[in-house]
């Protein structure tokens, strides 16, 4: 294994690198939560890294031929492929530096994943990515909760009840989507026991990203950061509110924002705050109300939601993956 | 459990393995950088000789045994894209199941070397050859090369990386072995020395298309219909471009191994003064030159002709050798349901070389073989029987006969 690359942590948003490795050129939509991941994603991690980037709207809107925004190598990758595409990429540099085809040097390699393409289709070959211990990668999901850029389509990770073109509210089912969202971070954690990294993040609060994305590529061995990103297209609100909103989604308890390093949980940001008793949570109705694609639920919809966070709340630090104990406060 | 052959390559010398033995030492003198497996029979035996490589230290590559056959062919080609040489394989479904990746490594000009163990498809089940499975990627880009022996599995496996990786082609290759009859079956294989080797194969080098930090290039950006035919259209020249680059590669390859056919496309057999011509691929030119030996002893004026190279497709070779002919027999492993004369892949593909000729062959197509079904002399016999009728008389009264199959 190549040795990591030096990437400290970034004390204060003062001292986060002026330097821009994802530019102009882009076509995503104005107030796109998810464009402003990949920027904070190759900012922290710097110019000597390989981006790969599966089908989703951060390929299609993204890169377009002529006028890509990326400065570092990218290189498209197919919709379900993003572990793949990230362990052939590392493989590929490993076994070319061992055998002295290629210089010898600590070279990032991060794939990117929609919540389509990771938490759906990709699955399997993200899993299968996340115990090659011996290849230093990064994966990224970027969640908007839809395939947004087909028109907005429900996923495996869409919310319940939500409005999509294929989960419209009808005359005879008001809510065509069942299925709860998956838990995706937990999922990769406590299916992955040697991986040392993983966490979930959230571009309102950029700094905190900067600095997983660096503790992810400096621990080593496969890690995993899965992103919340509101998205005015598929959300259905004004672009102005998408920090907003992200900040809503972590306030009311419905994201937590956390890492998982050698298996050990930490708390962040507003989490932490909320877990220790210093804020209290927000009603669910607040964020869940600010969006079109909610503005068919009734009370008793929401009521499900505010149940379910209370019950992640009272039962669980991670849902399904680390109940809480009596004196454990973080 | 596949054997290991002995493991020093200083020394050209004889090995008795079979074909999938045979590709696999060639991955080790070709010091391929990253292999991905998955298990399938009967391709996965060549998996099973370069693990056994690997983990006795005599062959150091990147070896990732995959969740799927797609990760497999995603796994290969982004280790190409930063300029690894790279092998993989499979059969039957799990080249199927692997196909967007199959068409995006050609679509990027990847040049991965994979081998199909021919296999027939499902459902039902079943393990032995017909030639579907690779057949299906034949629009896409990829060589297409049909293997007789194991030498030529191994010989062919180095042409394939030095024709692939050259920056005139930079195509993906596959070699479509015969699942048992070549993959499973032994025979004396020549391999060379370590030296003969490396004075043929060329580091593979991608220059300016690497995908590194020192190189930072954008692939593969969405280009919609801007571009796209273009970007085509290049696909299609290198396509063009490489059958000289084959015919360059295997000159050089005889000089300095000593040994293959006068051509890298075709192999003819007693076709020089035939009346009918055979036309096959793969292993079943064994049970051909017999019979076609055995008529020529009864004083029949018949040949055989194997296609190698499916892609690219030799139309000249083929055009000077069936053009001389009265009658052609098409034998297919293959079937293409619904097709014009409801005929197999190979037929039509053959017909529609020949048709601009002021001299066409009457053509007869034979489905045979399928699902490992063995070809045995005398269906040969029979069809070459069908094939001097329909020239005696003029007249084609069937043109595609399912061989040895039950009536129902």
């Amino acid at each position: 294994m190549a040795t990591l690359q030096d990437l400290p942590q970034i004390k204060g948003v003062k001292n986060i690198p002026v330097e821009e490795f994802y530019g102009s050129g882009h076509r995503t939509c104005q107030g796109c939560e998810s464009a402003l991941v990949m920027r904070l994603m190759i900012k922290a991690a710097g110019q000597r890294t390989i981006v790969l980037g599966s089908t989703g709207c951060m390929y299609v809107a993204n890169t377009t031929y002529y006028s890509t925004p990326w400065v570092v190598p990218w290189m498209h990758t197919q919709l379900g492929s993003a572990g793949s595409a990230a362990t052939g990429t590392a493989a590929g540099l490993a076994s070319m530096m061992r055998k002295g085809k290629m210089q010898d040097e600590p070279i990032n390699v991060i794939a990117f994943c929609g919540d389509g393409g990771g938490v759906d289709m990709g699955l399997s070959a993200l899993s299968a990515a996340l115990q090659h211990d011996e290849y230093n990668l990064l994966i990224v999901c970027y969640d908007n909760e839809s395939y947004a850029n087909t028109d907005i389509q429900v996923s495996g990770s869409s919310p319940y009840g939500v409005n999509s073109t294929f989960s419209p509210p009808g005359k005879e089912i008001r809510l065509m989507n069942k299925r709860w969202k998956k838990n995706m971070a937990p999922m990769m954690a406590v299916g992955h026991p040697n991986m040392k990294y993983v966490a979930t993040a959230c571009a309102s609060y950029g700094l905190d990203f900067n600095n997983k994305v660096r503790r992810a590529l400096t621990t080593g061995g496969p890690t995993f950061i899965h992103c919340i990103d509101p998205c005015p297209k598929g959300w259905d609100y004004d672009p102005k509110y998408s920090h907003e909103l992200g900040m809503l989604a972590i306030e009311t308890g419905l994201w937590i924002q956390y890492e998982i390093i050698d298996g050990e949980l930490t708390l962040n940001g507003p989490s932490r705050a909320i877990a220790k008793g210093i804020r209290k949570r927000k009603p669910v109705e607040e964020y869940l109300m600010r969006q079109g694609r909610f503005a068919h639920f009734l009370p008793e919809d929401i009521k499900m939601f505010q149940d379910k966070i209370e019950e992640t709340w009272e039962k669980w630090w991670i849902p399904g993956l680390i109940p809480i104990t009596p004196g454990q406060d973080d | 459990m596949a054997t290991v052959a002995s493991k020093s390559y200083a020394e050209p010398k004889e090995e008795l393995i079979s074909g999938s033995e045979a590709i696999g030492i060639a991955c080790a003198l070709a010091d391929v950088d990253v292999i991905t497996a998955y298990p399938i029979r009967p391709y996965d035996t060549v998996m099973q000789y370069v693990s056994k490589l690997k983990a006795d230290g005599n062959f150091d590559f990147d070896f990732i045994v995959a969740e799927s056959e797609h990760s497999q062919f995603e796994i290969v080609k982004h280790a190409s894209a930063v300029g690894a040489r790279t092998f993989t394989g499979s059969s039957g479904v799990g080249w199927f199941y692997a196909f967007e990746a199959i068409t995006v490594t050609a679509g990027l000009r990847m040049p991965v070397v994979a081998m199909v163990g021919n296999r027939a498809l499902d459902d039902p089940g079943a393990f032995g050859v017909e030639h579907n499975d690779a057949l299906a990627v034949r629009d896409l880009g990829w060589h297409l090369y049909w293997v007789a022996t194991a030498q030529e599995a191994l010989d062919m496996a180095l042409i394939a990386w030095k024709v692939a990786e050259d920056p005139r082609v930079l195509l993906p290759f596959a070699l479509s072995c015969d699942g048992s009859f070549l993959t499973h079956s032994q025979a004396i294989v020549q391999v060379p020395s370590q030296e003969q080797v490396d004075k043929f194969l060329p580091p593979y080098k991608r220059g300016t298309l690497q995908l590194h930090p020192d190189n930072p290039i954008t692939v593969a950006p969405q280009v919609n219909e801007d571009w796209l035919m273009e970007i085509r259209k290049q696909t299609d020249e290198a396509m063009r471009r490489t059958s000289s680059v084959i015919k360059e590669a295997y000159e050089e390859f005889r000089e300095i191994f000593g040994r293959g056919d006068p051509s890298p496309f075709i192999e003819e057999y007693m076709c020089d003064d035939a009346e009918i011509i055979l036309v096959g691929m793969g292993t079943l030119a064994m049970p051909t030159r017999v019979a076609v030996r055995r008529m020529r002893e009864a004083g029949k004026k018949v040949g055989f002709l194997r296609i190698k190279f499916f892609r690219p497709f030799p139309a000249e070779e083929i055009q000077a050798v069936l053009g001389k002919a009265k009658g052609v027999a098409v034998i297919d492993r293959d079937y293409s349901y619904g097709s014009p004369s409801f005929g197999g892949v190979l037929f039509h593909e053959l017909r529609s070389t020949l048709y601009n000729l002021d001299d066409r062959p009457m053509m007869l197509n034979f489905i045979a073989g399928l699902g490992g079904r063995e070809v045995m002399v005398r269906d040969i016999d029979q069809m070459v029987e069908t094939t001097q009728k329909a020239v005696d008389t003029g007249k084609i009264e069937q043109e595609t006969t399912w061989v040895a199959v039950r009536e129902q």
